[in-house]
């Protein structure tokens, strides 16, 4: 709690004891003056307000209304009841500003990324500890285990494993060594490691991270402009009420002799007043769409704003490019076949043969290897253009390429069955088996389509540059019913317009890419959903939702926790609204009294902030 | 031009209204309250001194929320 919590706190403490104090005495002039003197304790700043406000011609504030309402009981000889609106009225704003206040923390934390230092080496080799924002570009800094890595640069010494959990969600550490590039917000786990830096701090990831967090709850939701336009007439109409409840009801009786019901009425419609405030519905609504935003970026996925929730919710169809998003975008060694010889010596003979070569596809070959190639072994290294490599390697001629150059070898090869690229090795002539050579899919791709059907995805669409029989095989082995291939990138803007326009209006499209060439598509879509963020500025800047690792699954993820966050903003509203409607109709009929009406009024916005924070919670989605 | 600034403020129907305060003021094209994160977001309108158009801003805001603050 905070001074002024304190404060408030105390005062309601010793009013409240004013009040039971009160309750002892039978004498109604000992009652009202520790009545009133309970009442001024905990509410003479809401007085003054009201006076300040009715200067300011700010009629309907609800610093007014609670004057009104409580002065009003005063009036009528209920003195208890006057001094309890205004006691439980302070213990709801208390509750309220103490639990945004903590729930604001709470979110904090889970964002917190945020460097407080840096360990900046002067030209001497001195270490001075310095706030990150004063750090020059092309600056020199030390990293230590366990701290975080503040700015972004690149390892010029040093070995170490960091985790970007906080970054990515993603909880297996990433290693990092002489060369690599740091990124700012990770935490640095075992080595010490020295950075040169190549951004200033207001640049620098994880600034551009915080920020975009910490705007995003300012993109308000349609839900959230809805409700505070309510709130705005809703005050107005409520105290309209009152005031007719005050006078027309026993003018009538008055007028039709039954006698004089000024008091019974007046009451009534002071009840109306202390329901009149709409704060618990005002405060629910941002406090759930921030509790998202917060519990999210703890997974690692960035939501650009709350109004990109209520479509996210509505997602129908999700159109997916298919490099980088449902596979790795990286060529590997996925199947030998057909192979006389183990494993092992076949990836011997074909990474020495292919071990000058630039081509993707020979260094994937390289890299399944694993081992050390050596030079000396390797002579007269004959490069075919469009057919491979000859080589001579431990005296043996080795052939390794496609079809073509089997057929110059005269090497009877077999050809596979599978999708991917294909290399044939010979040796001597002889044919010696296949390697194949294909882009992976992510392991957890096919798990992210079933998680967005259940999260009502009718639709799955893929979309690829690439060939037709690699679009069918990974589209079926993902679970997409419907893809297009071989399409430029024009094409993929064609063919979402296409899709789009077969939806109806309430149906939303989604579509996912790695937000470095689609960014039109991704800004074309209802929502743009961009794939490994992490440290891509073009993806934070082109897309509504920024994934920060490369997990599809959080594709489903994001839609799931925008379901729950619009599922608990309605039935915050709902509820807030029908309790507060029910208190309005029994306090016209005289079956509700003050008490009820000030319980109704805090304890609904207990219950909502409460309901509200669950929204943080989505771990399990 | 878009400046940020922090704010002071109790609660959140309060920052609504300090928000509509904030968008009648003279200078000032678009304002948005975002009470979780405590903060206003000006744009003003061309040429306006945001320093000038602030010290409005805050008289306004004053007077439908009395205890509320900006820093700037």
């Amino acid at each position: 709690m905070n001074k002024k919590q304190k404060r408030v706190l105390a005062r309601i403490i010793i009013a409240s004891v004013l009040v039971v104090a009160g309750l002892f005495f039978d004498d109604k002039t000992v009652r009202l003056i520790l009545f009133g003197a309970s009442y001024l304790t905990v509410g003479y700043d809401i007085l003054i307000k009201a006076f300040k406000g009715l200067y300011n011609r700010e009629l309907l504030d609800e610093n007014f209304l609670m004057t009104v309402a409580s002065v009003g009981a005063f009036v009528l000889g209920e003195e208890l009841e006057g001094a309890m609106v205004m006691l439980l009225y302070q213990v709801g704003e208390l509750f309220q500003s103490y639990s945004v206040g903590k729930s604001r923390k709470n979110i904090a934390e889970l964002m917190d990324i945020r460097p407080d230092y840096a360990n900046l080496e002067g030209d001497n080799g001195e270490v001075e500890k310095v706030d990150p924002y004063d750090v020059p570009v092309g600056s020199v800094i030390v990293v230590k285990p366990g701290e975080k890595i503040p700015l972004d640069g690149v390892v010029i010494e040093g070995e170490s494993a960091v985790d970007t959990v906080s970054l990515t969600g993603e909880s297996v550490p990433r290693s990092l060594r002489k060369g690599d590039e740091a990124l700012s917000g990770c935490i640095n786990l075992s080595g010490v490691i020295r950075v040169r830096t190549e951004k200033e701090f207001g640049e620098s990831s994880v600034s551009k991270i915080l920020e975009l967090v910490e705007n995003a709850s300012s993109n308000k939701a349609k839900s959230e402009n809805m409700i505070t336009r309510f709130a705005r007439i809703y005050t107005p109409v409520v105290c309209g009420l009152a005031l007719l409840l005050a006078v027309v009801p026993p003018l009538i009786s008055l007028l039709s002799g039954n006698g004089n019901t000024f008091p019974t009425w007046i009451y009534r419609a002071l009840t109306f007043l202390v329901i009149s405030c709409p704060c618990a519905l005002v405060i629910s609504v941002p406090l759930t769409f921030f509790a998202s935003i917060g519990g999210a970026s703890a997974c690692g996925i960035l939501i650009k704003g709350s109004n990109c929730f209520e479509t996210l919710a509505d997602v129908r169809c999700v159109v997916m490019d298919k490099t980088g998003t449902l596979t790795k975008g990286a060529f590997e060694v996925t199947g030998i076949h057909h192979s006389a010889l183990e494993r092992e010596l076949l990836l011997y003979y074909a990474s020495h043969a292919e071990m000058f070569s630039t081509h993707p596809i020979a260094k994937s070959i390289t890299d399944s290897y694993g081992k050390k190639t050596d030079k000396e072994r390797v002579k007269d290294v004959r490069e075919i253009s469009g057919e491979g490599v000859i080589a001579n390697i431990d005296g043996k001629e080795v052939a390794v390429g496609n079809e073509k150059l089997m057929k110059r070898t005269g090497a009877s090869y077999v050809e596979c069955s599978q999708v991917g690229t294909v290399v044939h090795v010979s040796i001597d002539g002889e044919y010696a088996g296949h390697i194949l050579i294909s882009d992976v899919i992510k392991e957890s791709s096919a798990i992210a389509v079933a998680k967005m059907k259940k999260y009502g995805v009718s639709k799955t669409v893929m979309l690829t540059g690439d060939r037709e029989n690699v679009a069918s095989d990974v589209a079926s082995k993902v679970g997409i019913e419907e893809y297009y291939c071989e399409l430029l990138p024009t094409g993929k803007v064609e063919k979402l317009d296409g899709i789009k326009s077969s939806l109806g209006t309430k149906e939303k499209l989604a579509f996912v890419g790695d937000g470095i060439n689609d960014a039109p598509v991704l800004s074309r879509a209802d929502i743009g959903i961009a794939m490994g963020g992490l440290g891509s500025d073009a993806a934070i800047e082109s897309a509504d939702v920024v994934i920060m690792d490369d997990d599809p699954s959080k594709i489903a993820k994001a839609i799931g926790i925008a379901k729950k966050c619009i599922r608990i903003v309605y039935e915050n509203i709902i509820f807030a609204l029908a309790v507060k409607f029910v208190c309005l109709v029994l306090g016209a009929l005289g079956i509700a009294d003050m008490w009820l009406a000030i319980f109704a009024d805090v304890g609904v916005m207990i219950l909502v902030v409460i309901n509200a924070m669950r929204a943080m919670y989505v771990k399990k989605i | 031009m878009k400046r940020s600034y922090k704010i002071e403020v109790d609660c959140a129907n309060c920052a609504n209204k300090m928000e509509v305060a904030a968008k009648n003021t003279e200078g000032v094209k678009d304002a948005v309250v975002n009470f979780m994160t405590l903060k206003m977001n000006v744009e003003f309108e061309e040429g306006a001194d945001p320093k000038e158009v602030m010290k409005n801003v805050l008289k306004n805001c004053k007077k439908v929320e009395s205890d509320c603050e900006i820093e700037f």
